[in-house]
């Protein structure tokens, strides 16, 4: 039971310390991983080489300046599908955005986590946000566009993209909610603040920077969308501004979507030039929601 | 896993106590010169056969005693003896955790703290509470004092009340020049002195603080302890503390918890002893208290 203390040194080793370098199995497998991750990046940067050469010689001002033209690929834009996608954006942005946080505060916050209701709620969302877009595509067709009569208008489009990142847009902000500490919902409460108070004034605020991020990835997943709408009839040649919710419109997917059918080589170049603004504009998103994540990181 | 926790921490304290002793926490008691009579003429907390669950377990059984005004009043006890449980079911805290139940009768200055009419928010505002880790709110340091009466609808100077609060929390010279800096630049120490600032701009009746030294270093936890002393002259304490040499210096009377083991291992809170703090800790009349303050066992 005692502890005996060594005296003698322990003894010399009987080799020396040199390896035998890297094994070949070490060394091809490092080679696999890399060449893997290397796909990806690789294919990425060409496809954005190549649409950027292409398009370069259209990527001027009239871009956004002139309208869609069948007649004089010399002279088209795409202003109509740039301010079309604004349009629909902006509505998707006012459907997907308080009801998602509200529903993510009413699971989070005030709903019974343990409830049958709540986990049924559960799987639907987790499933909803796999749900092909093309299948929101039909489903605003035939509820939105034709049982509630809103026709082909940029409303339809917008409750459409809404109802597709919905999902996205709970599952984050859900994310960001349950990340606050629950000590900081106690000290509220502890000081006689209501629930309400609580959720309000110490919850949401601390959640709002992983609120931002999701919200802005999901309506960058929305902006790119062009299945769902070719179903809900955005009209692929429009040469005028949206003018309200009830006006037709068209999108940036759907004019590149256009122009690339058409055999003509101007329009290939539109369409990539267009590709590339459309690209530049899914970053920039990116870039903010980053931004907004890395400002606000907060130690607990 | 628990187990080997406890008797570590039981191994730690008997060899703090070898050291120290226990007539040196006897010769630090009364520190702060008030006189505890045996009975309590005042009583905030009158609690009878309380016992608190959670769902079928039952946390805490069967306490009766009465807390008194103006004093401090430590709970004391090895882990898993149930004091955190019951230090949360005076201000209803308990209510938030799913399943949780009270039985028994828990009263608040002679009114039913879980009475159906009563509002856990209001019980909550007269009883405020501070907790283990510092939980300062993510804002400024003006605005976690002011949270609480803004929230309250209370109608006050709101920046003499800061004032007013930091100072009585010995934190006003420290901060008064980072007043809109974020509570989150301040120190640990500096922070828990916040929260209990927090709490006294509710004006609140009662302090309820669950291990409030446990994440301080030792100069924190002395600032702290004085604040309790000066609090306690406006103020009921109720403090829950791991440390027993804090609770001989701090307050005026003991409760000495443990855990009873039942037939199939589950362990259930009990009160052993309660007492003026000078008698439990020099003639204990329970040999369980003895072997606890002596540490014998933890």
């Amino acid at each position: 039971m005692t502890a005996t203390i060594a005296t003698t040194p322990s003894p010399a080793p009987e080799s020396t310390l040199e390896g035998h370098g890297q094994p070949l199995i070490d060394k091809t497998f490092r080679w696999i991983l890399f060449a893997a991750t290397a796909v990806g990046i690789v294919f990425l940067a060409v496809l954005i080489v190549y649409v950027t050469l292409k398009g370069l010689p259209r990527l001027t001002p009239a871009l956004w300046q002139n309208m869609p033209s069948i007649r004089n690929p010399d002279t088209a834009g795409a202003q109509s599908a740039i301010t079309g996608t604004i349009w629909v954006m902006a509505f998707t942005a006012l459907t997907a955005l308080p009801v998602g946080i509200l529903s993510a505060v009413y699971l989070e916050e005030f709903g019974n986590a343990k409830s049958r209701f709540q986990r049924v709620v559960d799987i639907n969302i987790q499933n909803l946000a796999a749900v092909p877009s093309v299948v929101f595509g039909i489903l605003g067709l035939a509820i939105i566009a034709r049982a509630f009569q809103l026709g082909q208008t940029v409303i339809t489009a917008g409750l459409t993209l809404g109802l597709l990142v919905l999902p996205v847009v709970i599952i984050s902000t859900r994310e960001s909610l349950r990340a606050v500490p629950q000590n900081i919902r106690h000290g509220s409460l502890a000081l006689g603040a209501t629930q309400w108070q609580t959720t309000w004034k110490q919850t949401m605020p601390a959640a709002i920077p992983g609120m931002a991020t999701g919200t802005i990835l999901a309506l960058s997943r929305a902006i790119g969308e062009a299945a769902p709408l070719l179903l809900l009839g955005a009209v692929s040649f429009i040469s005028f501004n949206p003018t309200g919710p009830f006006s037709a419109y068209t999108t940036m997917p759907i004019q590149i979507f256009n122009w690339t059918k058409d055999p003509r080589e101007e329009f290939q170049i539109l369409a990539a030039a267009l590709i590339v603004l459309l690209l530049v504009l899914l970053l920039a998103m990116n870039a903010v929601a980053i931004l907004i994540r890395n400002r606000t990181q907060r130690r607990w | 896993m628990k187990q080997m926790r406890d008797s570590e921490a039981a191994k730690q304290s008997s060899s703090d106590m070898s050291t120290t002793g226990r007539m040196d926490v006897a010769a630090s008691l009364g520190s702060h010169g008030r006189e505890i009579p045996e009975t309590i003429s005042n009583v905030v907390f009158g609690l009878d056969n309380v016992q608190v669950f959670y769902g079928d377990f039952q946390a805490v059984r069967d306490v009766s005693m009465q807390i008194g005004r103006n004093e401090i009043t430590a709970f004391i006890g090895p882990s898993g003896c149930g004091k955190s449980t019951l230090l949360r079911s005076f201000n209803r805290m308990n209510d938030l955790i799913p399943g949780a139940r009270v039985a028994g009768s828990l009263t608040y200055h002679g009114y039913d703290v879980y009475a159906p009419n009563v509002d856990p928010i209001e019980v909550r505002r007269r009883i405020g509470m501070v907790f283990q880790k510092p939980n300062v709110f993510p804002k400024s340091i003006y605005e976690n004092v002011a949270y609480g009466p803004k929230v309250n609808k209370m109608k006050v100077n709101m920046d003499d009340l800061v004032e007013e609060c930091l100072t009585r929390a010995a934190l006003w010279d420290e901060v008064k020049d980072d007043l809109k800096k974020s509570a989150y630049a301040l120190s640990g120490g500096q922070q828990q002195r916040l929260v209990i600032a927090r709490c006294i701009a509710v004006k609140p009746d009662v302090i309820l603080m669950d291990e409030p030294c446990a994440s301080l270093d030792p100069i924190a936890t002395a600032k702290v302890e004085d604040l309790m002393q000066e609090l306690a002259n406006d103020y009921t304490i109720v403090i829950v503390t791991h440390n027993m040499q804090q609770a001989a210096r701090v307050s005026d009377r003991t409760a000495f918890f443990t855990a009873d083991v039942d037939s199939a291992g589950v362990r259930h809170g009990r009160l052993v002893e309660y007492g003026p703090t000078r008698s439990i800790f020099t003639a204990p009349n329970d040999p369980r208290t003895e072997d606890y303050i002596s540490g014998r066992f933890g």
